[in-house]
């Protein structure tokens, strides 16, 4: 008798655990290691890059060309897809419930339903014309509210990360002027080191963005037909007027549904670190799992692509029989803010919840489009992690360089070998080193 | 799907301006199509030429020196002429007619009988012709300096839009360069210099340059003395020694993109349809037939072509019929038996078979030909075949379907399915090549942008997304997908041969534990 494998959502998270549990067992019925694999979205019939929505609005490419697999590969894997809403789990019976009236039976559950955008409880939050930027349907939503500058005059972004900027940049496009409400003082500073965020702050306003920082959302106004009229900023009761108001002040856990249920939930899912909840046979991973105690300096949820591929390799182990625990390597993510690329590897803190021992050596080039930041240990000099902006670089190199426990020196001395740029850009190595070797005659001296 | 395109009207007022310059410019061009007879050529052939280009430099200003350095794809899929809109289906009608008449009907362009003055549109471009080579144009001319002007002047646009991008300004500089220099300039002198001499771009490499050694160009050349002998050799070296070395050390960009002409004009007007590509796993196995089937029909094509022309003493001339058909099995044989006994692993499975079948349909052509009559190769005769791959490959598909088809196919459809050139370059590549696009650790996101703008329909993020590298043995090395990548995930490098082809199931960033358990192999 095949074992059914339930996963909810068809996100990187769930379709990452379904390709690895088919790949992992068998589909012959009869087999031992037989499993039946379903896969329940309301969101797409099928998976597709959520990274990618922006290009499908900056016309970069079709909504099409977001989606990985081509459509006949999920029956030629034997990968079940279901267009459904859950709306209740029962553990006891092992049944879902869908908006439709139906049922399924599982035998084993995997939660993976990432995330819903933040609203703070703002007046006019959900009137017509305010939306986030995650699901699909909030493009379709962009499109009709802002398809060019003659419908949106002006549109209103709260919330200073990367979804936010991400919207700045895909409005730009369409040249529609776009206000920017960032409540920082400084752009995504809770992350970034402040000489980099500085950077992207000019950077943002190279691109003609109505960048205002350290500036809260009061209010959203409504006009007759309860459509977005104009937002208010808090600290200075200014109105902006404005046709459509993006709200990405980040995401939490989309687990609404599981509210009546037996599975423990807090912010997330709960899960163990084998990604497993209370319940027995039901897992949670990607966006919506919360872990009990967070990993290494990782948060307990994480809201990362990666993580949530990572997850997905993990928990299908587990599944097929071989329990794994979700543990994570060196930490990594990446990002670009309209031209700038950012690639991290390590841990690079902002000055909001820097270790005590972590010190920097920031370079910056003069065209104000590259820079790096190295983290390290000013006890030890061990290199801890870099931020990089407008120079890719090397994972491999990077993961090894931490594994091997290099120290500060050695990684600017050797950066040369990290880069991954394109074949006869300019190299900055040289400079890098120099300006090192100068800030560390300073430090003496001083 | 509830997301329609958006209407964008996408042209600022200089932009429109710089249409109407060029397109007085295109419409000088008609007008000499259509017969009217200018007073002063040359002044009307630099204004119509001059105009076309200013406008193209106007245009290409306007649209990216106002905005900062960075990928330049917004409303690629919004606009008509690029995204298979009423413009885009215009112009192929426009392009196709174009290639129709020159290559079956160069009459309506103003070709005349050899001894009377030329007409109509090649008769006002008799001054430049004059000038270069001190003979008058002909339609090949006319062709000739138009696509010149085309790699020059959207090369410069694709210069602009690259400003950002060191790579790509090199490799345009160089196609660039390519076209002017050895397809255009260099033949007009060596005329000058030698008029015994056949044309030559010496650039432009058999099989692409599928009639370089037929009987009238070979004889030719040994008539030329010396320098044409050199050539003749140098076109046997370009492909059996030259082409082989680069593209070990370099993968097949060193030629596809970096020289070749088809390449260049596919990089440079082509660029805005490069997106156009067919992605589907379908049309990737309809490329590897087609393509491989048309390098076989060239070599039989040359090697019948060359057979008939050679005679059957030895005494006189070494190479005889035998001699020839024989060296032809034996370096076939030894490239087979060489790469099923280096290369079996690296051969997926339906290459595998393909390349058995070919092999067995070559040899079993030159068994027959040993037991067939004297005036045929194998079945068919050499005219025959070597008229119908002039005409069904050399015009039909390189140039009718292949640039005609841009604003529809995208830009590459004739280097992808058609050109036997890139299947040689393409089966080295694949097999013997240091060249790869690495991909960076676990950093894919699955976005999508490099399989978009592969041009030559590549899925490289199904690549991207498992951490493995891209060697296939199309990619031409544009360098594109690097480009376009938000995540800094694609590198085109030369490395070691070892480890090149690898395939990750779990990628960097996760447990080492399930790495090594997952990975090992």
């Amino acid at each position: 008798m095949e074992e059914h494998i339930v996963i909810i959502g068809n996100g990187i998270s769930g379709v990452t655990a379904a390709r690895h549990i088919r790949k992992l067992s068998d589909t012959e019925p009869s087999s031992a290691q037989a499993k039946k694999i379903t896969i329940i979205s309301a969101e797409t019939e099928y998976f597709f890059s959520r990274t990618a929505l922006m290009y499908v609005y900056m016309g970069h490419m079709t909504f099409k060309h977001t989606q990985p697999y081509e459509n006949w590969f999920w029956k030629k894997n034997k990968i079940n897809l279901k267009n459904a809403y859950v709306t209740t789990v029962d553990t006891s019976t092992k049944t879902l419930f869908f908006s439709e009236g139906d049922t399924l039976q599982y035998d084993k559950l995997i939660i993976a339903t990432g995330s819903k955008p933040n609203k703070f409880g703002w007046p006019g939050q959900d009137l017509k014309g305010v939306m986030g930027l995650y699901h699909k349907q909030d493009l379709e939503n962009l499109e009709t509210c802002a398809p060019n500058n003659q419908v949106c005059k002006r549109a209103v972004i709260v919330g200073g990360g990367l979804i936010g900027i991400e919207l700045c940049e895909m409005l730009s496009s369409r040249n529609i002027p776009v206000t920017f409400l960032v409540r920082e003082s400084s752009f995504w500073n809770s992350v970034l080191p402040d000489g980099e965020s500085q950077m992207i702050n000019r950077h943002i306003k190279h691109h003609h963005i109505d960048l205002r920082l350290s500036t809260n959302l009061k209010e959203i106004k409504a006009d007759d037909n309860g459509k977005v009229k104009s937002v208010i900023i808090e600290e200075t009761g200014e109105e902006i007027i404005c046709d459509m108001v993006g709200l990405t002040a980040g995401v939490s856990p989309n687990i609404d549904f599981l509210k009546d249920s037996k599975i423990e939930t807090e912010k997330g899912v709960k899960v163990n670190r084998y990604l497993e909840t209370n319940i027995k046979d039901v897992y949670a991973i990607g966006d919506c799992a919360e872990q009990h105690e967070a990993i290494g300096q990782r948060p307990s949820i994480e809201a990362v692509w990666y993580t949530g591929r990572m997850m997905g390799e993990v928990v299908a182990q587990t599944i097929c029989g071989n329990r794994m625990p979700y543990s994570p390597g060196h930490w990594f993510n990446s990002a670009k803010f309209f031209d700038i690329e950012y690639q991290t590897y390590g841990w690079v803190h902002g000055s909001k919840g820097r270790p005590d021992y972590e010190v920097h050596f920031h370079w910056k080039h003069e065209d104000d489009t590259k820079c790096i930041t190295v983290a390290y240990n000013k006890n030890t000099n061990a290199f801890l992690g870099i931020n990089t902006f407008g120079i890719r670089m090397r994972h491999e190199t990077f993961n090894k360089w931490l594994n091997e426990k290099r120290d500060v020196d050695f990684v600017i001395k050797h950066l040369g070998e990290a880069n991954f740029d394109p074949e006869f850009y300019k190299r900055y190595e040289k400079a890098i080193l120099l300006a090192y070797k100068s800030s560390n005659e300073t430090a003496t001296t001083i | 799907m509830a997301l329609t395109k958006p209407e964008i009207n996408h042209l600022s007022r200089k932009q429109k301006l710089a249409v109407f310059v060029g397109s007085l410019g295109l419409f000088l061009l008609a007008l000499a199509l259509f017969g009217i007879n200018f007073p002063n050529k040359s002044l009307f052939l630099i204004l119509s030429l001059g105009l076309i280009s200013v406008g193209t430099i106007i245009f290409s200003n306007d649209l990216y020196l106002n905005k900062l350095e960075g990928i330049k794809n917004d409303a690629t899929w919004f606009k008509s002429i690029s995204s298979r809109g009423v413009l885009a289906w215009v112009l192929g009608i426009v392009l196709t007619g174009f290639y129709i008449v020159l290559y079956f009907y160069p009459e309506y362009l103003g070709q005349t009988p050899s001894d009377k003055p030329n007409k109509g549109l090649i008769a006002l471009f008799d001054p430049l012709s004059e000038l270069l080579s001190g003979r008058p144009a002909s339609q090949w001319f006319v062709y000739g300096t138009l696509y010149t002007v085309a790699i020059l002047i959207f090369g410069y646009k694709f210069l602009l839009k690259y400003r950002h991008n060191r790579y790509e300004q090199l490799r345009t500089i160089s196609v660039m360069f390519f076209q002017l220099a050895f397809a255009f300039l260099i033949p007009e002198f060596m005329y000058v210099m030698n008029s015994d001499l056949p044309y030559y771009d010496l650039k432009n490499i058999w099989p692409l340059n599928y009639y370089n050694f037929e009987q009238y160009r070979v004889n030719a050349f040994i008539n030329a003395g010396n320098i044409g002998l050199a050539m003749l050799i140098f076109g046997v070296l370009s492909i059996f020694v030259i082409t082989p070395i680069l593209t070990y050390k370099y993968g097949k960009r060193w030629y596809c993109s970096w020289v070749c002409g088809c390449g260049g004009l596919a990089e440079t007007a082509g660029d805005p349809f490069r997106h156009l590509s067919d992605k589907r796993l379908f049309a990737w196995n309809v490329e590897r037939w087609v393509i491989h089937s048309v390098l076989v029909f060239v070599v039989l094509m040359t090697t019948a072509v060359i057979y008939t022309y050679l005679g059957y003493d030895p005494k006189k001339y070494w190479l005889t019929r035998d001699v020839f058909l024989y060296s032809v099995a034996g370096f076939l044989t030894l490239i087979f038996v060489l790469t099923m006994v280096f290369k079996r692993r690296e051969l997926g499975k339906d290459a595998k078979y393909g390349a058995v079948g070919y092999f067995v349909i070559i040899m079993a052509l030159i068994a027959i030909h040993l037991f067939s009559s004297e005036t045929k190769l194998f079945l068919f005769k050499a005219e025959t075949l070597r008229s119908s791959y002039a005409f069904l490959i050399g015009a039909i598909f390189s140039g009718v379907i292949g640039t005609g088809f841009y604003p529809i196919f995208g830009n590459r459809v004739w280097c992808r399915f058609g050109c036997p050139m890139a299947a040689v370059l393409g089966f080295q590549q694949r097999l013997f090549s240091k060249f790869r696009i690495t991909t960076n650790g676990g950093q894919c996101i699955s976005c999508g942008n490099c399989s978009v703008y592969c041009e030559m329909g590549i899925d490289v993020r199904a690549y991207a997304q498992k951490g493995e590298n891209i060697v296939r043995s199309s990619c031409v090395g544009c360098g594109i997908c690097s480009a376009v990548c938000p995540r800094g995930v694609l590198k085109l490098e030369n490395d070691s041969m070892n480890g090149r082809i690898n395939s990750n199931d779990i990628l960097l960033g996760n447990d080492v534990n399930l790495m090594d358990l997952v990975n090992k192999k």
